[in-house]
């Protein structure tokens, strides 16, 4: 199976993830589906052979599910009695077991513990980076080279949602507050 | 009396100049050695933190005011946005290195690398600036009861530094 096709399965995976996050009526199921596509975007990292993305994705993953479960679990959540509903946990343990063995098969193109992929990988772009990052840029210091030369839209990024992230914190702890007639 | 005990006034009166220069100097020289604009802009920002909390807010707010923090906030972006924009101007490329191609400077020199510095003082203002307003905007809420027994977030701005 090449990766394109694994990855435009994993892709409508996290499509049906969304649309259900979307559609359904439960708040609860609809931040677990939203956990879901973050699991499939981290698997799809892995199989891109960027780990270290794979883990920020899937550590701020689930901080982030454990915040919402948290902040929804009160308001809306319903007690199951009587019957399982054997159906739905067939259907969930096959989600699973998929899933694990997407992880498994994704690890099969990463090096061993200790060797990262540019030492695998002849023309991965850090090699290139290390060699010709003083002659390009002029600067010593490789970090400062590659997130402000080679990568400084990723910077840029960076900076945008850090500036997001102050005017909604402003935002949201202000008192004063604008209705819809004008200041109150 | 606002603020804290006159030890850490006098130790405070001493030490934030030095951390103030030690944060510029990470940033001025994020390219020569390890730090840059994100870990310079930390440091600037916690000497003002350090400021607050011994002096009080009033002190610390009297020398940058939360209009200037949001001027110095949207100026580093600004101008690191004016920076890439200018690379691709000058270079034909967004974020190219225009200042390096045109005039290499010598490695391990301060006037190096062309943009990198411009950028980093960029990025240093901004984190620094936002990280104060963050704390500004924290240190000022109060949570009071009101007659009801009611709890409701106040902001406490010393006089005549309101915002709109």
């Amino acid at each position: 199976m090449g990766t394109e096709t694994i990855l435009i399965i994993l892709l409508f995976f996290m499509l049906a993830g969304a649309l259900i996050a979307v559609e359904t009526k439960n708040l609860l199921s609809s931040v677990i589906s939203l956990g879901a596509i973050g699991v499939g975007s981290s698997v799809a990292f892995l199989f891109l052979m960027a780990p270290d993305l794979a883990i920020v994705q899937i550590a701020v993953e689930v901080v982030l599910l454990i915040f919402l479960i948290r902040g929804t679990i009160a308001r809306d959540v319903i007690p199951q009695r009587g019957h399982i509903a054997w159906g739905a946990l067939a259907v969930v343990v096959v989600l699973l077991a998929g899933l694990l063995a997407f992880g498994t098969y994704a690890f099969r193109g990463i090096g061993r513990f200790g060797q990262p992929v540019i030492s695998a990988v002849q023309e991965a772009p850090s090699n290139r980076y290390l060699a010709e990052g003083v002659r390009e840029t002029g600067a010593v210091n490789i970090v400062a080279a590659v997130i402000l030369d080679y990568r400084g839209y990723d910077t840029l990024g960076e900076a945008t949602v850090l500036f997001a992230a102050i005017l909604g914190a402003l935002t949201i702890l202000r008192v004063k507050g604008f209705t819809k007639g004008g200041q109150r | 009396m606002k603020g804290m005990t006159v030890i850490v006034k006098t130790i405070t009166r001493w030490v934030k100049v030095f951390i103030f220069l030690y944060g510029v100097y990470i940033v001025l020289t994020g390219h020569l050695t390890p730090g840059g604009g994100f870990a310079g802009g930390v440091i600037i920002a916690c000497s003002y933190i350090l400021l607050t909390l011994a002096y009080g807010k009033e002190f610390a707010l009297k020398r940058l005011g939360p209009r200037t923090t949001a001027g110095l906030d949207s100026g580093g972006a600004l101008l690191f946005l004016l920076a890439a924009l200018l690379g691709l101007g000058y270079g034909g490329i967004f974020f190219a290195n225009f200042l390096q191609k045109r005039f290499p400077g010598r490695e391990f020199q301060l006037a190096s690398a062309g943009i990198i510095p411009i950028a980093n003082i960029a990025i240093g203002l901004k984190v620094g600036a936002s990280l104060f307003l963050i704390f500004i905007i924290l240190s000022i809420l109060r949570i009071v009861l009101d007659e009801k027994g009611q709890q409701s977030m106040v902001q406490h701005w010393p006089e005549g530094k309101g915002e709109e």
